[in-house]
């Protein structure tokens, strides 16, 4: 989609305006990501049946990425998020988000995207 | 001697790479140092030429290889001006051989017996000591820090007693710079009766430890951070303090006789020498300090500092800085965050425009969490950067506020 990194980048910051933002009450330590330099926070609903994520970072470029997981995944099918193919993250640019240093916490945040998924289906 | 750092520059083969399409600006010398192409040679001589095991075998490429590890030892000692070389031991970095100091402590210490670390301190020269406390009953003091990124001396008076056994901190902060007032702790500390084990990780890339004069009990470094191989380092200990250590791993060589009913030490160094160790690690290490020396370390302390007050000042010019660690006292490393930005955005940003500087906690969370932060941005500068990196870096930074306001 995008060659250059900046462009990539401001779309990153500019999706992360729009993430739908996570209720306060739900700001706690349990609902951290482990794995991430900066603090994010995913909470998961189950609404008629679907999966509805809200989310918030204290930094802008992770904002960004979880926005757009967000975007991809909530208001699925639970079962539908369980088994969903991640290459798009590729795809879309975002490698080296996936390398495993402790810097992101894009594959964290993936992991626990799904392991939601598996808890809400059960339910 | 001429400081041509032009010249030095060409000696460092990755310098000269591209990252993210632009010129590589390195300033993450606190996490680790590039290695000039001697120190890279040296590492293929020693695997092309003389590999064998060593002080095991009488066959001759064992004998020559033993020859080139000894004479690195030498060189380590003679670096540090350790009184003798059987006190120098060869580990695997500074995180070993806290680890190895802290674990015979954690066997001799006794309940109510107190060990003082600094607030300042990397995480390796505080988890060690928690496990020596946990297992000996012993109790973790803490000398606290103060705003400008210096510890409490005071407080530091005020801790110290006859129940301390052994004060464990950092000759300069890797998070901050700071350089520690590490002479008259030991003085003080000796008063008491108590050892100091001194973290050098961070100050033998800037500085010539001279342990005699320190009078420090140990002193630890890490072979990486000064133009050597990962997976090396030294350990410097007392010879009244090693031969009251108990062993650290067992295994070969460190014994001098193996049966089942009961098993003899070696002497030093090779009590703590267990196993085949990094013979080309070792031999290499001392091929950076010969490096290190023939750059001067004159030469090396006035450039830095040049870098330092010219990044600090191209720095504090730029809107909503904030520094961390403003000692009057500091090594060439800066830590710093932009007002209301998180700082791995910032350093997220800056990589692709290809300067390389660490953002997040550095190991310190402590420091961290006394500033109230959940990291820095830290640029950490060596004798082969340039002030047209800084620019760069500058200029870079500039881009990253842009893009995050």
């Amino acid at each position: 989609m995008f060659d250059d990194w900046m462009e990539r980048y401001e779309y990153i910051i500019e999706l992360g305006k729009s993430l739908p933002l996570i209720e306060d009450q739900y700001k706690k330590e349990e609902n951290l990501i482990k794995g991430c330099q900066s603090q994010v926070w995913l909470h998961a609903e189950k609404q008629n049946g679907k999966i509805i994520f809200t989310a918030d970072s204290d930094a802008i470029l992770t904002k960004g990425i979880i926005a757009i997981l967000i975007r991809t995944f909530s208001n699925q099918d639970p079962a539908e998020v369980m088994n969903a193919d991640t290459s798009f993250v590729d795809e879309i640019g975002l490698k080296e988000h996936l390398s495993p240093t402790r810097a992101n916490g894009l594959v964290s945040m993936i992991k626990q995207i799904k392991l939601y998924a598996i808890a809400l289906q059960a339910n | 001697m001429n400081f041509d750092i032009y010249k030095i520059r060409e000696d460092f083969p990755i310098l000269s790479q591209q990252v993210n399409g632009k010129p590589l600006v390195y300033f993450d010398n606190g996490a680790t140092a590039q290695k000039p192409k001697a120190v890279i040679d040296a590492e293929v001589k020693y695997y092309s030429e003389i590999n064998a095991n060593i002080h095991r075998g009488v066959h001759h490429l064992s004998q020559v290889a033993t020859d080139a590890y000894e004479e690195a030892r030498l060189k380590v000692q003679k670096h540090i001006n350790a009184p003798n070389s059987f006190e120098i031991l060869f580990t695997s970095g500074t995180t070993f051989g806290i680890n190895l100091v802290a674990n015979g402590f954690g066997q001799m210490l006794k309940p109510g017996d107190e060990v003082i670390v600094s607030h300042l301190e990397h995480h390796s020269n505080i988890v060690p000591w928690q496990f020596a406390c946990e297992r000996s009953g012993a109790v973790l003091k803490v000398i606290p820090m103060l705003q400008d990124g210096t510890l409490d001396m005071e407080a530091y008076d005020a801790l110290l007693s006859e129940r301390t056994r052994i004060v464990a901190v950092n000759h300069i902060s890797n998070a901050l710079g700071t350089i520690n007032p590490v002479k008259s702790m030991i003085e003080k500390a000796h008063k008491v009766g108590a050892a100091v084990l001194i973290d050098g990780a961070q100050a033998v890339p800037h500085l010539k430890p001279d342990v005699q004069d320190l009078d420090c009990d140990f002193y630890v470094f890490s072979g990486h951070k000064i133009c050597g191989p990962t997976g090396t380092g030294v350990l410097y200990g007392k010879e009244k303090w090693l031969n009251q250590l108990p062993p650290y791993q067992g295994g070969g060589e460190m014994i001098k006789e193996v049966t089942f009913e009961k098993t003899t030490y070696a002497c030093l160094p090779h009590k703590f020498e267990a196993g085949t160790p990094n013979i080309a690690g070792g031999i290499v290490l001392g091929v950076a300090i010969d490096y290190l020396n023939a750059v001067g370390f004159d030469n090396i302390a006035a450039y830095e500092r040049e870098l330092l007050d010219y990044a600090t000042e191209r720095l504090s010019s730029l809107e909503g800085i904030e520094f961390y660690g403003t000692a009057g006292e500091k090594a060439s490393v800066i830590s710093f965050n932009f007002k209301g930005l998180h700082p791995y955005d910032v350093g997220a940003i800056i990589d692709k425009l290809g300067i390389a500087v660490r953002t997040g906690h550095h190991c310190a969370q402590p420091i961290m969490n006394f500033y109230g932060i959940p990291g820095t941005i830290r640029a950490s500068f060596s004798f082969y950067n340039t002030k047209e990196e800084i620019d760069r870096m500058i200029e870079a930074l500039k881009k990253a506020q842009q893009m995050l306001s």
